[in-house]
């Protein structure tokens, strides 16, 4: 277990990057805590796999360092590291049985064979495998191998951090929910460290205490859940996050307010910075039908179970609503509410009003 | 509507044609002679299974058999371990990659009876660059054309050049096939590069190692053109492989029945040999 501190990590897979455009990974300076889930989330190609690779040895960074605790390792190989990863597509040693399979970290640092015998038992209790212990790994079910290859992570008891890289890719989706409770209840046991890399919300926010959003080989949030679902520091936190995402609106200023369609707009702060692109973002959530307000007619309703999904049109800019009422029927004209404690301006796709005090 | 009619057969009827004729009227001429003697002007005589029994007990069949196997054992001996060896250490990606694939198809891409005359010429004594260097620089006394054991190290040697490419190449079109990730766990697991060959790479090759070595003893154990060409059998027997022992009866003794009869052997022995091989190697994979 351990502290893992990035520090200015940058990386380019050229071998002379010229500009912050040749760089996979852009500077990151984060510090995770010992014994956290953290999760890393974006789009495919966002770089979220380097910074795996990078933490976990595979990769060795262009700039910066890795500190786990106090030690450095950013030069150390995979194996000096003692951290543990589970790949996306499950890697299993065919010919050997789940008992060998676990056993395989532990026999290859030469640990004792009843301490191996007994760590293989506890981990397999732990992830419920024991009636296949004696079974060809090449047999199991895809969910199965992934628990195996988590158990082989997992059995060493010294192992400074556990990685995830999309590791419910090749499951079942009624098995997802199953191994994903799994492995969140296997970190509130084990209490490691542990990094899940994933492109999929439901997945980086349930499991994690913190998440950090990447875009582009940047960082563009670090945050709990809520943190990223109630104030995005970016539109892109606020897009990707939330089913739909945030509205991101044209908008203008005027002095200190903002005008959308020649209405004026409660914000939540003062706007801070000058120039750059403006936009308005709010989410669907926060809006609210009502009897007065910003005129809107109703393009779309769509009825997603739990809620309502409205479409309407201010002007020219298309607004979802989420609404757990009564949905307007489409074609009516309606008004509709900004709330002020989370409606923001965000300058270059940045946050740019300042949070009421 | 539908209309129910057989006309589909007459779309196997062109296959069935090439197969008769490439295949079914040779083998069954083949199996006419092994039960019968001839004398010329298409006069036959039931000899039942006489030429057969004559075959199994004849000491010279015995011991070109013999010589088969040994000569299959040791190359596959030698091919499989090597091929195994030459696909590990090619690179997997960049420049040299398509040089090092072209270089091994090299000599498959040969002609066999070329491939003989090839290594006759290079190994002769006096005449050869390699008997030249052997006998007049090393003073090592090697002569093929009248050292048995020079003769099998020549024919072993040819046969190890001609093909052990193939063995690589399936190899590595095996070993390509293996997701990074699997290196990568390795390396984490603290796998040494022994284990990471014993449990990841042998058995990612397993199923292309079992075409390449049934492929191998298929082809080794049929060999005629290249041991014909570079020794022609001798010297005596020594490298009388069993086809060429075949050809010297069928059509050196022109013993029609008794060649019959051992080609017919010949052929299930390849055919037992192979299947039984091909089974046990599979036969963990249906578990």
């Amino acid at each position: 277990m351990a502290r893992i501190t990035l520090s200015k990590l940058r990386h380019s897979y050229y071998p002379n990057p010229s500009g912050p455009e040749d760089y996979a990974l852009k500077e990151i300076d984060v510090t995770w805590k010992d014994g956290g889930a953290y999760a890393l989330l974006g789009p495919s190609g966002c770089g979220k796999s380097t910074l795996l690779n990078i933490i976990s040895g595979l990769l060795v960074p262009s700039e910066g360092q890795i500190l786990f605790d106090d030690r450095d390792v950013t030069s150390l190989a995979p194996d000096q590291r003692n951290i543990a990863q589970v790949f996306q597509f499950p890697v299993i040693y065919d010919t050997m049985t789940v008992r060998q399979n676990l056993a395989f970290p532990l026999k290859n640092r030469g640990v004792d064979p009843a301490r191996i015998e007994q760590r293989v038992a506890e981990i397999a209790a732990m992830l419920e495998v024991e009636d296949m212990l004696d079974t060809r790994a090449s047999g199991l079910s895809p969910d199965n191998k992934q628990k195996i290859s988590m158990g082989r992570g997992l059995v060493r008891d010294d192992v400074n951090v556990v990685m995830f890289d999309e590791p419910l890719t090749v499951i079942d989706p009624h098995l997802k929910w199953k191994l994903r409770s799994k492995l969140k209840e296997l970190h509130q046991r084990v209490r490691a460290t542990m990094i899940y890399v994933t492109h999929d919300q439901t997945e980086a926010l349930t499991f994690a205490d913190e998440v950090v959003v990447m875009q582009d080989g940047e960082v563009v949030q670090i945050g709990t859940p809520v943190e990223l679902f109630e104030r995005p520091q970016h539109t892109f936190v606020g897009h990707f996050i939330g089913s739909p995402g945030m509205n991101v609106l044209p908008c203008e200023m005027n002095g200190d307010r903002a005008i959308f369609h020649g209405h004026d707009v409660a914000l939540e702060g003062p706007v801070t910075g000058q120039g750059g692109t403006i936009r308005l973002g709010v989410r669907p959530e926060h809006i609210d039908i009502q009897e007065s307000g910003l005129p809107a007619r109703v393009t779309k309703v769509s009825d997603v179970g739990r809620h309502f999904v409205v479409e309407a049109m201010v002007g020219d800019s298309a607004v979802k609503i989420v609404t757990e009422e009564h949905a307007p029927e489409q074609g009516t004209e309606v008004h509709l509410g900004f709330r002020p404690d989370k409606t923001r301006i965000y300058r270059d796709g940045w946050i740019a009003t300042e949070a009421r005090a | 509507m539908r209309t129910e009619n057989q006309k589909a057969w007459f779309f196997v009827l062109p296959v069935l044609f090439l197969v008769a004729f490439n295949a079914l009227v040779p083998m069954m001429t083949v199996v006419n002679y092994s039960v019968q003697e001839t004398f010329g002007n298409n006069q036959f005589f039931w000899q039942g299974l006489d030429w057969f029994e004559q075959i199994l007990r004849s000491e010279r069949f015995q011991a070109a058999l013999g010589r088969q196997f040994l000569f299959t054992f040791l190359i596959l001996l030698i091919e499989v371990p090597l091929g195994i060896i030459v696909a590990l250490s090619m690179p997997r990606k960049g420049f040299w990659v398509p040089v090092c694939l072209v270089l091994m198809a090299l000599p498959m891409l040969i002609p066999w009876n070329v491939v003989g005359s090839m290594w006759n010429i290079f190994t002769l004594p006096k005449i050869g660059l390699m008997g030249y260097f052997l006998n007049d620089v090393l003073g090592i006394n090697y002569d093929m054309t009248q050292q048995p054991l020079s003769a099998w190290i020549t024919v072993i040697v040819m046969d190890v050049w001609h093909w052990t490419s193939l063995v690589v190449l399936l190899c590595y079109a095996g070993l390509v096939s293996i997701p990074d990730a699997y290196y990568q766990a390795a390396k984490i697991d603290g796998a040494s590069p022994w284990s990471v060959f014993r449990y990841i790479q042998l058995p990612k090759m397993k199923t292309v190692l079992t075409i390449a070595v049934l492929l191998r003893f298929m082809d080794s154990f049929n060999i005629y053109t290249e041991p014909f060409v570079l020794t022609g059998g001798g010297p005596g027997n020594s490298t009388t492989l069993l086809s060429i022992d075949l050809v010297k009866i069928a059509l050196g003794q022109f013993d029609l029945g008794p060649a019959a009869a051992m080609s017919l052997i010949y052929f299930a022995i390849t055919l037992l040999v192979s299947w039984v091989f091909y089974t046990l190697m599979t036969k963990d994979d249906q578990k």
